[in-house]
């Protein structure tokens, strides 16, 4: 609270130096949503209802076993160790399992229910199941890619094809941001004790063909926690403010020989920078929350781990950042799929549970869509006699919060998990139901690219999974 | 059905709508409604086409009567898209889409004029407007146009922001003040004409030039797809910027980058320029599908020669037929199938590359192979004078192959190594065959060092000895180093409880001098230069004998060699096969190596008796172990190291090699690359274009190359024209750079880009003619410096009434500061570098995980375009100001303007080291006081005095910062430590510090990243 006090005065003394009230008039033109800006408009925005406000998207990275989290089949491990019955398989996208037997491999933990509805899922993770009636699974998802890199593409942007917007720069184009002195698009990642961690490219939180200014910007665990924010050694904050104020001066007086309109955006730019160097600090010091907090994510302050970044973006959400996605890795379980989900639950489950309540004990539950969901699942068939390969067929997913009903299952697999049979949905309606809840048409909201309308749902059609929404 | 149709009054008398009068024209005004209303479902796409009705053929419309020529009232078009009914209205209502008033209005007043269609206007050959002699063309269509809509030329820029302007573009370097005195007091009319070819002269031209066409090709020094592993392109990079400078023709830059390798004149330069069918992305993922990864790659290739030569985006041909342009999907694998011959893994590691060496390198190479084809033909001299000591060889050669019968070949249950960088495997035969592990190699992981563990059950009781045999297998040599030898360092001989056996003595067939046997035992395992080597006996079967202290007195259930090969530079054994004896004590090395058994068969037949095969077989055999020859062997050796190191060390390049042996390519519907339903496509041009008479043979990327630089092909030439246009004026003359298809925007002066189309292929594809022209013109020295009126009239500057400022590009952002700050190294090419990135930004990449090295010394201070290209982890300094990461051909750069630019600038050491020299330069370089040093600062930086005002609020910031520092020298310390050039000697700590400040203020300015 200190810090943010002190720093509002460096502010004031900042614009009063620059000269009144023009810092903040260019600053507030910076913010406002892109709907507005240039007087161009976003189609197919707010022309809904807005349930969501913003959403947190956490990204198990390496594809989750469904058969080791949400998606129960006694079937299966009724079938353990026989051949995969071939009318299923045959002539299917496989990734390393390609042209090896494929055997049935039982699910390797125990399920249990929970909630209100008896919904099963895998005993290792009581803690989701303590919040279940806030769950919303999808048991019937399926994705495209089978790799990880293209399937990560596809999962963040629609397409496998690099170059297009992952879903934050979309969302944060359509809708802009809410907080004064942050990015609208945030990324955190976290590894795995595991060792399967599996890499993850920039690329997956790029603004592709929308302008940068809306591109994913990663909070760091080490290091600076926004690439190039301290100053440099031997700069105070003090130096720094008057070194910009400078520059600002100079800059507005060349203004006034060239017009030129970005003189003024360059200006607020640096503002929001500086403003940036005192607000990120602040906003990574999870210090602040008490022990009573952090025991509750079951996190250290500077342990880098996926819980102490669902703290980061309840911090995160509470300052108006639109799109805040997380990424865990280590979900790559070809082998060893019972020890590695055994600690990947450990990992996880307190701190999603946390992350759901906490929201809910401060009123931003309602207008915050939290999404768990991998890039892809993972084969009922065994890889190497303890793990699974890559699989698109089939894939649980869960939704929480923002008008999304608790405590239901939607769709199904078959019986051995193979292949979503029942309501059979797909990465496109995901994207598809995510916008609705936010308020934008799906298959209006797009963005001229190479002459086409591009749109973050793609050309084949997708649809709102209406079903689950309360 | 058809119904009357009343136009409704209000619509002409808005305002602004005098159409009426005007003659609607099909390209410019009807095709981009049609286009972007109605082509998804009355388009090209045949698939996806209602009510068989196409409304891009006027044939095909017509037969479906949509209108009717001449009468818009009986026509079904105009009714349609006025209906109010929805099972009627077009576009339909869930289309989202609507036509406006006016849209409506203007199709209208095309169906009454006639509804006359024109071809595309891309698709037509560009045709060239006259322009009176001694005019330059630029300025003849420029005005013209301006003239037709009233409005009027800038006046000139001055000098000093021509000269920034010129350099910006044409180097994208500042000038230095200099310079710039020079020109501005220059009073020769013809000062900027001759500036402009100096500047064309400057070998940092090609440069610049380099950066955007690297976009264009997505040069990247990584493969792009997961672990995004690093691959040899970069003499390909310096084949771009030599291409510039040198002024290749566009057509022969064409050719050699598309069909390098099959040109009739095809040499090492043509080859580097076909690199360019290698930049796409690959993966070294595992459990990648061939199949998927071939279609990705074909698809990759067709986008790439879409974006850049063609402007046409093709890539939604993969699944379908174009919905708005005649591309189908057909034309899109066939082009890919162009392609097919190209020789490349699909998956996995790219192989290392052609070798490319300058001309004194080429020479230095030939040097080195005629010394070793001198050397080695002495070698093969016969040598009469070897006859007795042949004798003697044979001898014990027969010797040693008879006692051999009291050894016994072991056969080890396991073999690993510690490091990993060999790898050993065990063969039918029992020997253990060593290989250097390719991709710790190629990540530069493998130090050229391991240790080898090699595990036997069930040695006898009353085993005296062992034997370790280094066989020549498939190699050129018995060792895995360059010179194909090795050194063997150290033994131990380890039970299963570690405890170990000792060794009394190690003797060998042979030894090199100063690395004898006996330093295998002498418990020094992990000096470079201690070991046993075979130097000058690799050419045969070489043994270690090893006699134990003890025999083995019980039965040794599990016994581990483990043998230590601590030289470097991977002198590691090939193959090895253990033996053991019983043979009792001295257990000795016979003199000569065991002759293979088909030498053994020679020497067992009588002298008189051999053919001459035998003879000469046997000769051969001698040589490689005839002492006589030692010194001559180790030199041969020697020569082989250097001539492998040279290899090694040589710059490479992945390169295009045509195999004959080409993949199948299917049109796969949908995409779908498991699908192999559909029909199998030779390389084919694109049909709707005008094409050369079709040949017998099958075509070749020769054959593409060439028709895209062929006058029937409309595109290229405009493509790259339009592209040269944003460089110089900010916006193309076609607004979207990569698709001057239906849903591009038709030129906005079309007989200028058409002009400048033709007269680059009329100049013969010159592109510095092209440049010079453009540069040259009244239009391009026009000042930047905008009137509201002129704002008013065009907001983007599309008719170049004026010029347009704007931000520098992110590798010039960068030069510019290193430039101005006089840390710049301008050497020309060579190897990509690594300037100073935030620790652990590569933290997310794996297989393998990776740190990055700063570069030290020079390579720190290289231009920005020399920066390693990592795709999934572009450098995030160049990421701020839009540099592409190179996945996807690039046309066009965004421009944007965000805080991480901010950020960058004033925290980045790059610019904060900058500054700090920057300032040292200002404090030793200008002797006057703070005001003097100011001016001269501000000359360094923008080449124009500081006002008064500008002077009074520097030397208020100065004098603040001095004081602050004087007050805490250890913070001035501090920011005088960033980055690693050396300040000068006994500056005043504070008042640097404080003059850093200065320095970063300046390289902070609008107006110093921003080329106006």
């Amino acid at each position: 609270m200190e810090a943010r006090t002190q720093d509002k005065l460096t502010r004031q003394a900042f614009l009063g130096n620059v000269s009144q009230g023009l810092g903040s008039l260019a600053l507030a033109t910076l913010l406002r949503p892109s709907s507005v800006i240039g007087g161009e408009t976003v189609s197919g925005v707010t022309s809904l209802p807005q349930k969501a406000k913003r959403v947190i998207w956490l990204t198990m990275a390496g594809g989750p076993s469904q058969l080791e989290t949400f998606d129960p089949k006694p079937k299966l491990a009724e079938m353990h160790g026989q051949p995969m019955p071939e009318s299923l398989t045959k002539g299917q996208q496989i990734a390393q399992l390609q042209g090896k037997p494929l055997t049935c491999f039982g699910p390797q933990h125990p399920f249990a229910k929970f909630g209100k509805n008896a919904i099963e899922i895998c005993s290792l993770f009581p803690m989701i199941g303590s919040v279940i009636d806030d769950i919303c699974f999808i048991r019937s998802m399926t994705t495209d890619a089978i790799n990880h890199d293209p399937a990560h593409m596809f999962m963040n942007t629609g397409s496998q094809i690099a170059g297009r917007p992952s879903m934050g720069a979309w969302i944060t184009y359509g809708l802009g941001s809410e907080a004064e002195d942050l990015p609208g698009f945030v990324v955190l990642t976290s590894l795995g004790k595991g060792g399967q961690n599996q890499p993850i490219a920039a690329r997956q939180w790029s603004s592709g063909f929308l302008p940068s200014r809306f591109q994913g910007v990663q909070l760091r665990g080490k290091g600076d926690p926004v690439l190039y924010l301290n100053n440099p050694p031997g700069v105070t904050r003090q130096q720094q403010g008057g070194d910009v104020a400078v520059i600002t001066a100079l800059n507005r007086r060349h203004d006034q020989i060239v017009h030129d309109p970005e003189i003024a955006t360059r200006i607020a730019q640096y503002e929001m920078a500086f403003q940036m160097q005192a607000s990120v600090p602040e906003l990574v010091d999870i210090n602040r929350e008490g022990t009573a907090t952090l025991e509750r994510y079951g996190c250290q302050p500077g342990d880098g781990s996926f819980a102490a970044n669902c703290l980061l973006a309840r911090r995160l959400a509470e300052r108006g950042v639109r799109f805040i996605q997380l990424y865990h890795k280590d979900w790559d379980h070809h082998g060893g799929v019972k020890e590695g989900v055994e600690l990947k639950a450990k990992e996880i489950d307190r701190a999603c549970m946390a992350l759901i309540t906490d929201l809910k004990q401060r009123g931003m539950f309602d207008s915050t869509l939290v999404v768990w969901a991998g890039e892809f699942g993972r084969t009922p068939m065994s890889q190497g006699g303890s793990g699974r390969d890559h699989h698109n067929k089939a894939m649980t997913v869960w939704l929480s919060g923002a008008g999304v009903q608790g405590g239901i299952a939607h769709g199904a697999s078959d019986e051995l998990g193979y292949a979503a049979v029942e309501k059979v949905t797909t990465v496109h309606d995901l994207h598809a139901t995510m916008l609705h809840q936010l308020g934008i048409r799906h298959d209006a909201f797009s963005f001229k690219f190479q002459g086409l309308d591009a749109r973050l749902t793609g050309v084949e059609g997708a649809k709102v999974i209406s079903e689950i929404l309360a | 059905m058809i119904q009357t149709y009343a136009v409704v009054a209000a619509v002409l008398i808005l305002p602004g709508f005098s159409l009426a009068a005007e003659r609607i024209e099909f390209n410019r005004d009807v095709r981009p409604i049609l286009s972007n209303n109605c082509f998804v479902c009355h388009g090209p796409d045949k698939n996806n086409r209602q009510a068989e009705l196409r409304l891009d053929i006027r044939h095909d419309a017509l037969t479906k009567q949509a209108f009717v020529p001449g009468d818009s009232q009986q026509s079904e078009l105009i009714v349609r898209i006025h209906s109010e009914q929805a099972d009627q209205q077009m576009p339909p209502p869930d289309s989202n889409k609507q036509l406006t008033v006016r849209e409506r209005e203007i199709l209208k007043l095309w169906i009454e004029q006639g509804a006359e269609y024109q071809a595309h206007w891309s698709y037509e050959k560009p045709i060239k407007a006259t322009i009176p002699v001694g005019q330059n063309g630029v300025d003849v269509l420029v005005r013209k146009q301006l003239d037709e809509r009233g409005l009027q030329p800038s006046s000139s820029t001055d000098r000093r922001t021509l000269i920034r302007r010129l350099y910006a573009d044409l180097l994208g370097l500042p000038p230095n003040p200099r310079e710039v005195t020079q020109f501005t007091d220059d009073p020769d009319p013809t000062a900027y004409a001759r500036l402009v070819e100096r500047t064309l002269e400057s070998p940092h031209y090609g440069e610049r030039m380099a950066i955007h066409w690297l976009d264009v090709v997505r040069f990247a020094d990584t493969i792009g797809y997961h672990s995004d592993n690093p691959r040899n392109v970069w003499p390909y990079r310096d084949w771009v910027i030599q291409a510039f400078n040198e002024n290749k023709r566009f057509d022969r830059f064409t050719l050699e980058q598309i069909a390098g390798d099959l040109l009739p004149d095809a040499n090492q330069q043509t080859r580097v320029g076909s690199a360019f069918n290698r930049l796409l992305l690959s993966t070294e993922e595992g459990g990648a599908q061939a199949k998927d990864y071939e279609q990705r790659m074909l698809t990759d290739r067709v986008r790439a020669i879409g974006t850049a030569w063609l402007g046409q985006t093709t890539g939604c041909c993969q699944c379908h037929d174009h919905k708005f342009d005649p591309f189908t999907m057909r034309d899109f694998y066939s082009l890919g199938a162009f392609f097919a011959d190209i020789k490349e893994p699909i998956l996995g590691r790219r192989e290392d590359g052609m070798m490319v060496l300058k001309v004194e390198d080429e020479k230095k190479r030939v040097e080195i192979v005629s010394r070793l084809a001198q050397l080695q033909s002495q070698f093969d001299q016969p040598r009469p004078d070897l006859v007795e000591s042949q004798y003697q060889w044979e001898r014990a050669a027969i010797d040693a192959y008879k006692t051999n019968q009291s050894w016994k070949v072991i056969r080890p249950v396991d073999a690993t190594t510690q490091k990993r960088n060999i790898n050993l495997s065990v063969s039918a035969e029992s020997i253990v065959e060593a290989g250097i592990d390719a991709k710790r190699n190629v990540r530069q992981q493998n130090d050229g060092t391991d240790v080898y563990s090699i595990t036997f059950k069930n040695i006898d009781q009353g085993v005296t000895g062992f034997r370790i045999e280094s066989l020549k297998g498939k190699g050129a040599g018995i060792g895995l180093s360059a010179a194909n030898s090795f050194v063997l360092s150290e033994i131990n001989l380890s039970r299963s409880d570690d405890s170990q056996i000792r060794i009394r003595s190690a003797s060998a067939t042979f030894e090199q001098s100063s690395f004898p046997a006996s330093t295998t035992i002498d418990q020094i395992a992990d000096r470079p230069d201690n070991g046993w080597s075979v130097l000058g006996g690799t050419g045969a079967d070489q043994g270690l004998y090893l006699e134990l202290a003890e025999p083995i007195g019980s039965p040794v259930a599990s016994l581990t060699f483990i043998l230590h090969f601590s030289a470097g530079e991977n002198q590691e054994i090939a193959n090895l096969r253990f033996s053991s004896t019983t043979l009792p004590s001295p257990i000795r090395a016979p003199r000569a190596a065991i002759p293979t058994k088909k030498v053994f068969g020679y020497l067992q037949v009588p002298v008189d008796g051999r053919s001459p095969d035998q003879i000469k077989e046997l000769e051969v055999a001698f040589k490689q172990v005839a002492p006589d020859l030692n010194e001559l062997r180790e030199q041969i050796s020697r020569v082989e190291k250097e001539k492998a190191d040279f290899d090694l060390g040589a710059p490479k390049c992945l390169v295009s090699v045509s195999d004959s042996n080409k993949r199948t390519v299917r049109i796969l519907p949908r995409g779908n690359w498991m699908d192999e339903s559909g029909e199998i496509v030779k390389p084919a041009l694109p049909h709707f274009l005008l094409l050369p008479t079709p040949e017998e043979r099958e075509l070749t990327r020769l054959d593409l190359a060439q028709w895209l630089v062929s006058r029937d092909n409309p595109l290229t030439a405009r493509t790259v024209m339009n592209r040269l246009w944003k460089q110089l004026f900010g916006i193309g003359l076609s607004k979207v750079l990569d698709d001057l298809g239906a849903q591009g925007e038709p030129p906005v002066n079309a007989a200028l880009l058409d002009w400048l189309a033709c007269e680059f292929m009329d100049s013969g594809w010159d592109m510095k003619h092209m440049v010079r022209t453009i540069v040259n013109s009244a239009t391009y020295q026009q000042s930047s410096v905008a009137s509201a009126a002129q704002i008013a009239a065009d907001p983007q500057n599309r008719h170049v009434a004026r010029q347009s400022p704007f931000r520098l590009d992110a590798e010039l952002v960068r030069d510019n500061a290193l430039a101005i700050s006089g840390l710049l190294v301008r050497q020309i090419g060579g190897p990509s570098v690594k300037p100073y990135q935030p620790e652990g930004y590569w933290e997310n990449l794996n297989f393998p995980q990776r740190t990055y090295p700063n570069d030290t010394g020079q390579s720190q201070y290289r231009r920005g375009l020399y920066t390693w290209w990592q795709r999934s982890f572009m450098h995030p300094s160049l990421l701020a100001f839009d540099a592409p990461n190179r996945e996807e051909c690039c046309a066009e750069r965004n421009r944007s303007n965000i805080p991480q630019q901010a950020l960058v600038l004033l925290n980045d050491p790059t610019y904060v080291e900058a500054a700090r020299v920057f300032a040292a330069r200002v404090l030793v370089d200008c002797s006057g006081d703070d005001t003097a040093r100011i001016k001269w600062a501000w000359q360094q930086a923008l080449q124009r005095a500081p006002t008064d005002d500008e002077i009074r609020t520097i030397d208020a910031v100065l004098k603040q910062r001095l004081a602050e520092y004087r007050s805490l020298p250890s913070a001035a310390n501090e920011i005088l430590r960033v980055g690693y050039a050396a300040s000068p000697p006994g500056l005043d700590s504070a008042q640097h510090a404080a003059w850093t400040h200065v320095a970063r203020i300046l390289l902070n300015l609008h107006e110093t990243v921003t080329r106006s």
